[in-house]
């Protein structure tokens, strides 16, 4: 019995973290080059959609995966153009990204399938014992982002102009190319994890589906300190108090309000910012935009 | 350049604060007109229904105000802090709180028997909105006292907050507000904790815009007026040059937080004591903060422009869904037009990068 409660919990869990850690994967990018983006949700939610939009047109889920990383970097691009050519207020640039997504994907969804609140079935990513391969690839992706942040040189620049643009470009980094690259890979793995969602836990793709899910991933990013592998740890935290809220809710445990599980992940990263759990400190340079001397 | 005269300065300078906003709505208006060709509807049909939907008729007018006055609150809240340096990006947490607070009070106080019914109405109303007030700026001080004493970015803990406060407004609903009506909202708030509707007969049109248009003068008195502005105002311009002047950046940084959200918590308050009249179960954001924020952009962060801005996002929210019944375009084309507009006037650089190659391709060609 207590073994059956502990496989149920891992399991959701794993599948609560997923899209959360693909999301901030994206996240450490974009902000380990200097450029914050909390546009993450609404590039997640364009994901999603792109992501079952490609496999109801091709009957492919792995197309669809494909469509909807490609979608993510294209709209991505819009904040990447926006925030290091134009340098414009990222986080207003982020806010307005969020809006018009989800403007976007309902007007789409009106417009490919006539209806509102949510697609027809499509053919989603296959499982391995039991788990969704959704849920594999994020974890593997997570250290490929370790050593590709850590261990190379093109991950030394890309946190080199987060941290000192100036000195970077000094010794001969192009600094807007290296935040390009941190910006669309965001998209990239910010519309992988919309896919993890529409063609992943589920095999449709419905209204708002994202909820706030990108907002929960920045906070990894934060709790995670800007690191791939903190972002796992944070993400499996979250994930654990979201399987505990949904467990509580569905056996009506009312001793703890589900709704405070639902806080845990962003109480934990204020603290975590306040220094009062472990102190976490943003790269130097995130959010500034770099005037390149002439 | 031969010296400007005062007027013609005045002048220039006005064209250039309105010029961006401008250029920037007539993009989100174009990209609106195409996804409206890309639905298969007529434009000329949709503006048309956009327009009875919004100025119609005198209701239809009052309705657009309805929309338009929480949008006044939460523009000039998110322009206050900006004009201090600040982003608050929780002012939809902040209207949350203040929701829950104003009901609490419009439910749970008793005015006393004897008090004559306008005597009552104004005490209540009072009490209830400064309970509001109180628990907006109390929200976003949390995020100006990190910021002021822990150095966290606000905008990152504005967000986080507004997501504890989704979640604590629906915890105390379900655990101790839920109405008898049914589920999903709480108890009402009493008669004489309401605002009064009906400016414009037929309209849900209440008293809210009065207090709406006093908050926007008082911030113009405030921030241009007083000592305490001119600390704020001049933190936001330049910190260093502040704290060397001997102006204290952390007091000013938490008190811009708390003005700012008590303008959030005024949005709340007066929204649901003038329309819902009690708290309804939150399982996402209304987006008024967020809106607050395109509003405060628009409107170059000056309460005229606030109040401009606002009845032209208030007029969106409220033309949007009509146009969706009456000529069948998807009211999601709202949200794309918005997201347009915030995301041109947030690129201004855009703007001045098209202008300075007009100038230069005419430097070349003269």
């Amino acid at each position: 019995m207590t073994w059956a409660i502990i496989t149920v919990l891992v399991t959701a869990t794993l599948r609560a973290a997923t899209p959360l850690l693909l999301a901030a994967l994206g996240g450490i990018f974009s902000e380990r080059s200097g450029v914050v983006n909390i546009a993450l949700e609404g590039i997640m939610l364009v994901g999603a959609f792109a992501a079952v939009w490609v496999s109801f047109v091709t009957n492919s889920a792995l197309l669809g995966m494909l469509g909807g990383m490609a979608a993510g970097i294209a709209y991505a691009s819009l904040h990447a153009v926006a925030s290091i050519k134009y340098k414009a207020n990222q986080t207003v640039s982020g806010v307005a990204l969020n809006l018009a997504a989800a403007g976007l994907t309902e007007f789409m969804l009106n417009k490919v399938w006539g209806q509102a609140g949510g697609t027809p079935s499509v053919a989603k990513m296959p499982d391995l014992f039991g788990l969704n391969l959704f849920v594999y690839l994020a974890f593997i992706l997570a250290f490929a982002a370790h050593y590709a942040l850590w261990k190379t040189s093109w991950g030394l620049r890309l946190r080199a102009v987060g941290e000192h643009p100036l000195a970077a470009d000094t010794v001969g980094v192009n600094v807007a190319k290296m935040r390009y690259w941190g910006v669309l890979l965001s998209g990239a793995f910010a519309g992988l994890a919309g896919a993890s969602l529409s063609i992943g836990l589920l095999s449709r793709f419905v209204h708002g589906m994202t909820a706030g899910k990108g907002f929960i991933a920045l906070a990894a990013v934060i709790f995670g300190k800007w690191n791939p592998l903190g972002a796992i740890a944070a993400t499996l935290l979250f994930g654990v108090s979201e399987s505990l809220g949904t467990i509580f809710q569905t056996l009506g445990i009312t001793a703890i309000p589900y709704q405070f599980f639902s806080m845990t992940p962003y109480v934990l990263t204020m603290l975590a910012l306040a220094g009062f759990v472990g102190r976490s400190t943003p790269p130097a340079a995130s959010g500034l935009p770099y005037e390149k001397a002439h | 350049m031969a010296k400007e005269s005062g007027l013609s300065r005045v002048v220039h300078e006005a064209v250039e604060a309105v010029s961006i906003p401008v250029l920037a709505t007539i993009v989100g208006m174009i990209v609106g007109t195409v996804f409206i060709l890309i639905a298969g509807k007529s434009p000329i049909q949709a503006y048309t229904a956009f327009a009875q939907a919004v100025a119609g008729s005198p209701r239809a007018f009052g309705e657009t105000l309805v929309s338009t006055i929480p949008l006044i609150f939460t523009g000039l809240a998110v322009s206050l802090a900006f004009r201090s340096g600040l982003f608050n990006i929780g002012v939809e947490g902040q209207y949350l709180v203040a929701q829950i607070a104003a009901v609490v009070v419009g439910y749970a106080v008793k005015m006393p028997e004897g008090l004559s019914p306008g005597l009552a109405g104004l005490f209540h109303v009072t009490l209830a909105l400064l309970a509001g007030t109180a628990a907006g700026a109390f929200w976003a001080s949390i995020a100006g006292l990190l910021k002021a004493f822990r150095g966290v970015h606000e905008v990152i803990n504005s967000i986080m907050l507004n997501y504890v406060a989704l979640f604590l407004g629906s915890w105390l609903l379900n655990a101790y507000l839920k109405g008898s009506s049914g589920q999903g909202s709480s108890q009402p708030v009493q008669a004489t904790a309401a605002l009064t509707q009906g400016l414009i007969e037929g309209s849900r049109l209440h008293t809210g815009l009065w207090i709406a248009l006093v908050a926007a003068f008082v911030v113009w008195i405030i921030l241009w007026k007083t000592p305490s502005g001119y600390e704020i105002r001049a933190v936001g311009l330049s910190p260093g040059a502040a704290e060397y002047a001997g102006i204290s950046v952390g007091r000013n940084i938490v008190l811009a937080m708390a003005l700012s959200g008590a303008l959030s918590g005024l949005a709340g308050a007066v929204q649901t004591l003038g329309v819902n009249r009690r708290f309804f179960e939150t399982t996402a954001f209304v987006g008024y903060g967020f809106d607050g924020i395109a509003v405060a952009l628009v409107g170059r962060n000056h309460p005229l422009g606030v109040i401009l801005a606002a009845l032209l996002f208030g007029a969106l929210e409220r033309g949007g869904p009509q146009m969706q019944a009456a000529a069948g375009v998807p009211k999601a084309v709202i949200y794309i037009v918005q997201g347009t507009v915030i995301f041109f006037v947030a690129a201004e650089g855009i703007w001045r990068f098209l202008r300075n190659r007009k100038v230069k391709t005419e430097v070349k060609t003269a």
